[in-house]
C-alpha cells in the first residue's frame, strides 16, 4: 500500500516498521513531526523530554538497555546533545541507535544555518541522508540495521524540504521487535580513560569497515547517462539537479555522506570531463573530492547561502539567463510573522516596550517581540540565553543597567535550559528580572506538551512543574505570577520586580491563543468615544489597523481576546457578542 | 509532463489542509505526487507558500519562478506576490480579500490598489469573493475549501475524486459545511 506521507512521517514509519522501542525528542522546526507521528504507534514509548541533551542520552540508555531508539531533533538541538554523542561514538550500541537531525537551509524556523553534516567526521558516526519521502523509510531501518552491524549510532541527516515534503511511500509490517538482552559490560559502557582509549582503537576499525560499506552499498550510486557532464549530488540536490538538468548529465547520488565513498567517487569522476558539486550550505562533499586529488566545481559556482533550487542550478552548469519574470511594476508590501490575535506575549512587550527596558530574547513565538511596532527585544541567541545573557549584561554593566533590564524566556524555553542561567544568577549573586512567558504549551512548533503543562506526548496527565516552587527552590525569593493582559497591574510588577537589588521572577501567565480550551468569544469594536490617539495600534495586533486616518478593528481577525480594551485610554472599545 | 500548482496565502488560512486535499486527490487519479509545506515561524501571519507536484515522476517538490500552470492564492496581495511563479500560459486563482501585513498596520507601507485589475493585465486571472462565498457556505473557515472547489473547477480531475477526499480529510463535524463550501466554489 503507498501512502502519501510527510518525510517526517515516514521517519517516524520507518523507526515503526524497524522495530524501535523508544522515541524521546525536544520539538524544533522541520523536525517536530517525526515524534508527532510517532504517537500513532502504541508499541512505540514516545515522549517529549526537556531538552535534547536529555533526549539523546534517554535514546542512549534504552539502546544499552536493548531497545532500538531515535532521538529527533532540530540542527541546534544537536548542539545542545553533542555532549553524549560524541561519547556514544565510543561506547557503540546493544540494539539499534539513530540520532535524527534536521538542518534548515534558507532559515525557514531557525536562529542559524548550521550543516550538520560536519557533525559526522567530527563524532566518528555514520550518516545517511536520504531524498524524498520513500527514501526517509527505507534510510531509517537501513540506519538501525548499519548501528546494529557496525556497533554504532548512526546519524539520519534531513533538511526542510525533505521532511516538509510529502511524497509516496510503500508501506510493509513491523519487523525486528525485540528487546535485546542486557548484560553488563563495563569495559564498553563506563567510558573512563582506561576504557575509552581501548574504546576508541574499536571506533578507528568500525570506520575502516563502514568505509568499505559506503563503497558498494546502493544508496550511494552512479546514473550514467553518457555525456561528459558529472554531477555529485544528494539530498534535496539531487532533485533539484534532476529537475534542472535530466538525462543530460550523469550524476552520482550520495545517500551516505560518512564515511565518504572515495573509490567509487573516484572512479565516478575519471568517466567525465567535468564534475560539479552540488550541495546546500557548506562544502563538505567538495572538500573530500579535493582531498582526493579531483577537480571538482563547486562553491566557486554555487552559492554557500541558503536554499538551492532547480532554476540556480541550470544557470550555474549551463549558463543559461533566467527568463525576466513576470511581476507587477511596484514594490509590493512584505509580510513579516506576526504574533497571533490574541497572543498573551503581546501584553507582556507592549508593557517592556513603553517602559524602554533592554529586553534579553530567547527561542519561540515571542522572539516576533522584535519586529515593530513592538520592537522589544535587544538579543536572541538559543534556547536559554535570554536568562544567563543578561546575567552577564547585568555584570558587565553594573546595577544601573540591569534596573533597567530583564529576560523573557517562554515555559518550555525555561524548562530546557533556562533554569541553569537562573541558578547562575542566584548563585553568583546576580539581581536580575526574569519574565517566565507562561503561555501553558511549547507555542511555535505547533502545541507540544512539555512538564510545565501536566500533560505527556500521548496527553496523559501527569505531575505538572511548579514554577514558582522550582524558582524558590533556586534561592529566587521573589516570584510574582502576573497576566500580561491586565496591562496596568503588569507595568506595575514589572517596575516593583527591576528596582530590586535581588533576583526576581515574574512569571507572565495566560495560555497561548490558539489552545483549544482557550474560547475568546465576539469580537472587539470601536465605539465613538474614540479621540483616535491610536494607543491601540502599538499593540501590533494584526486585527487592528487604520483606514482613512480611523482605527478599525477587522472582524474577521479578532477573537474578542479583550487586550485592546484595556490598553484603550479613554474606554472606547468595547466588547461584543 | 509535470503538473505545478502553487497554493499561497497568510498564515493561519488554511493552506496546509487544501494542499492535503489537493495532494490526496492526484493520488487517486494514480499519479506520482509530491507536496512541499511550510511550518513553523512562517505559519505566524506570514506569508504561506505551498507546492503540489504531480506528473509521471516528480523530482524537486519546489516550484521555481515561471514554472506553475495554477496558482491558487487565498489573499490578492499574495496573488500578486506569487505573480512571477505563473507560468506563460498559466492561470490565477485568487480570492479577493485584502488581509493587512504588519508594515500596513504601523503605516510603514500602504496597501497596493486594484492588484486584482493589476493582475488581469499580466495573466490569465480567476477572481472570487471566497469569504462572501464561505459565510453563504455557513462558516467563513471554509474559505479554503471555497477556493479548492474553483481549483477542482479548473483540473482535469473528476468532480467524485476531489470530494471522496473531503470526505477522508475533514472531521465529521464540519464535512456537511465543508462540501457546501466546496460545490458552491466549484459553481462558481
Amino acid at each position: 500500500m503507498k501512502k502519501l506521507l510527510l518525510g517526517n512521517a515516514a521517519v517516524a514509519r520507518g523507526a515503526y516498521e524497524a522495530g524501535v522501542r523508544v522515541v524521546a525528542s525536544y520539538p524544533g522546526t522541520p523536525s517536530t513531526e517525526i515524534t508527532e507521528s510517532i504517537v500513532q504507534y502504541p508499541e512505540i514509548y514516545a515522549e517529549w523530554s526537556p531538552n535534547e541533551k536529555v533526549a539523546a542520552e534517554v535514546a542512549i540508555g534504552a539502546s544499552i538497555a536493548g531497545a532500538r531508539s531515535m532521538p529527533c531533533m532540530k540542527h541546534v538541538g544537536l548542539n545542545v546533545m553533542a555532549d553524549p554523542v560524541f561519547t556514544a561514538a565510543y561506547t557503540g550500541v546493544n540494539a539499534g541507535l539513530v540520532f535524527c537531525v534536521a538542518d534548515d537551509p534558507g532559515m525557514h524556523s531557525s536562529q542559524n544555518e548550521q550543516d550538520s553534516r560536519h557533525y559526522a567526521e567530527a563524532s566518528k558516526i555514520p550518516m545517511l541522508e536520504p531524498s524524498d519521502s520513500g527514501e526517509c523509510k527505507e534510510f531509517t531501518k537501513l540506519a538501525f540495521e548499519l548501528s546494529e552491524k557496525y556497533d554504532t549510532p548512526v546519524f539520519l541527516r534531513l533538511s526542510t524540504r525533505i521532511s516538509h515534503s510529502q511524497s509516496l511511500v510503500e508501506l510493509n509490517e513491523r519487523e525486528n521487535d525485540e528487546l535485546k538482552p542486557y548484560e553488563k559490560n563495563a569495559a564498553k559502557y563506563v567510558m573512563m580513560p582506561g576504557n575509552a582509549i581501548k574504546r576508541h582503537v574499536e571506533v578507528e576499525k568500525r570506520l575502516a569497515a563502514l568505509k568499505e560499506f559506503s563503497e558498494t552499498t546502493e544508496i550511494n550510486k552512479a546514473e550514467i547517462n553518457g555525456s561528459d557532464i558529472g554531477v555529485i549530488c544528494g539530498g534535496t540536490t539531487y532533485l533539484y539537479a534532476h529537475e534542472a538538468l535530466g538525462d543530460s548529465v550523469s550524476y552520482f547520488k550520495i545517500g551516505m555522506i560518512y564515511p565518504f565513498p572515495d573509490k567509487a567517487i573516484v572512479e565516478f569522476c575519471k568517466k567525465f570531463k567535468t564534475v560539479y558539486v552540488i550541495e546546500e550550505l557548506d562544502p563538505v562533499i567538495e572538500t573530500q573530492c579535493k582531498a582526493l586529488g579531483i577537480e571538482v566545481i563547486g562553491k566557486e559556482r554555487f552559492t554557500l547561502l541558503g536554499e538551492y533550487t532547480p532554476t540556480l542550478i541550470k544557470k550555474a552548469v549551463s549558463g543559461e539567463e533566467i527568463p525576466k519574470e513576470n511581476a507587477l511594476d511596484e514594490l509590493l508590501p512584505a509580510r513579516p510573522p506576526v504574533m497571533c490575535a490574541g497572543c498573551p506575549h503581546r501584553g507582556t512587550f507592549y508593557v517592556l516596550k513603553k517602559l524602554g527596558l533592554t529586553v534579553s530574547g530567547d527561542i519561540g513565538c515571542y522572539t516576533l517581540g522584535a519586529v515593530p511596532p513592538l520592537s522589544s527585544l535587544d538579543t536572541t541567541i538559543c534556547m536559554g540565553a535570554s536568562v544567563s545573557a543578561a546575567h552577564g549584561m547585568a555584570k558587565a554593566r553594573g546595577p544601573k543597567f540591569n534596573k533597567k533590564l530583564v529576560s523573557v524566556i517562554g515555559d518550555s524555553t525555561f524548562m530546557h535550559s533556562g533554569i541553569t542561567g537562573l541558578t547562575d544568577i542566584v548563585y553568583n549573586k546576580g539581581a536580575n528580572t526574569v519574565i517566565i512567558l507562561d503561555n501553558s504549551i511549547t507555542g511555535m512548533t505547533g502545541h507540544q506538551e512539555n512538564p510545565t503543562t501536566g500533560y505527556t506526548i500521548r496527553g496523559e496527565e501527569t505531575k505538572q512543574v511548579n514554577l514558582i516552587a522550582l524558582c524558590k527552590s533556586l534561592g529566587v525569593e521573589h516570584v510574582v505570577v502576573a497576566d500580561p493582559f491586565d496591562v496596568k497591574n503588569f507595568e506595575k510588577v514589572v517596575k516593583e520586580e527591576t528596582e530590586r537589588e535581588e533576583p526576581s521572577v515574574i512569571i507572565a501567565q495566560r495560555p497561548c491563543a490558539l489552545l483549544k480550551r482557550v474560547k475568546y468569544s465576539g469580537h472587539c469594536v470601536i465605539t465613538d468615544a474614540c479621540k483616535n490617539c491610536k494607543m491601540c495600534m502599538k499593540l501590533g495586533c494584526p486585527a487592528i489597523s487604520v483606514k482613512d486616518d480611523k482605527v478599525v478593528i477587522d472582524n474577521t481577525q479578532c477573537n474578542g481576546c479583550g487586550l485592546c480594551v484595556n490598553v484603550c485610554p479613554f474606554g472606547a472599545i468595547k466588547k461584543e457578542d | 509532463m509535470t503538473k505545478s500548482i502553487m497554493i499561497v496565502g497568510v498564515g493561519g488560512q488554511g493552506t496546509l489542509l487544501a494542499s492535503r486535499i489537493l495532494g490526496n486527490t492526484v493520488i487517486r487519479e494514480g499519479y506520482d505526487v509530491k507536496v512541499s509545506e511550510v511550518h513553523g515561524m512562517s505559519q505566524r501571519g506570514g506569508s504561506v507558500v505551498t507546492y503540489v507536484k504531480y506528473g509521471d515522476k516528480v523530482y524537486s517538490p519546489t516550484i521555481d519562478k515561471g514554472q506553475a500552470d495554477l496558482i491558487l492564492a487565498f489573499e490578492i496581495l499574495e496573488a500578486a506576490r506569487a505573480l512571477p511563479y505563473l507560468s506563460k500560459n498559466g492561470t490565477m486563482i485568487a480570492n479577493t480579500q485584502q488581509i493587512n501585513p504588519m508594515p500596513v498596520i504601523t503605516g510603514a507601507a500602504t496597501y497596493p490598489e486594484k492588484l486584482d485589475e493589476k493582475i488581469e493585465k499580466k495573466a490569465n486571472l480567476v477572481k472570487l469573493d471566497a469569504l462572501s462565498i464561505a459565510k453563504q457556505a455557513g462558516n467563513i473557515k471554509t474559505v479554503n475549501v471555497v477556493l479548492i472547489g474553483v481549483l477542482a473547477k479548473n483540473s482535469e480531475i473528476p468532480y467524485e475524486k476531489w470530494v471522496e477526499t473531503i470526505k477522508e480529510t475533514v472531521p465529521e463535524k464540519f464535512l456537511e459545511v465543508n462540501l457546501k463550501a466546496f460545490e458552491l466554489g466549484y459553481n462558481v
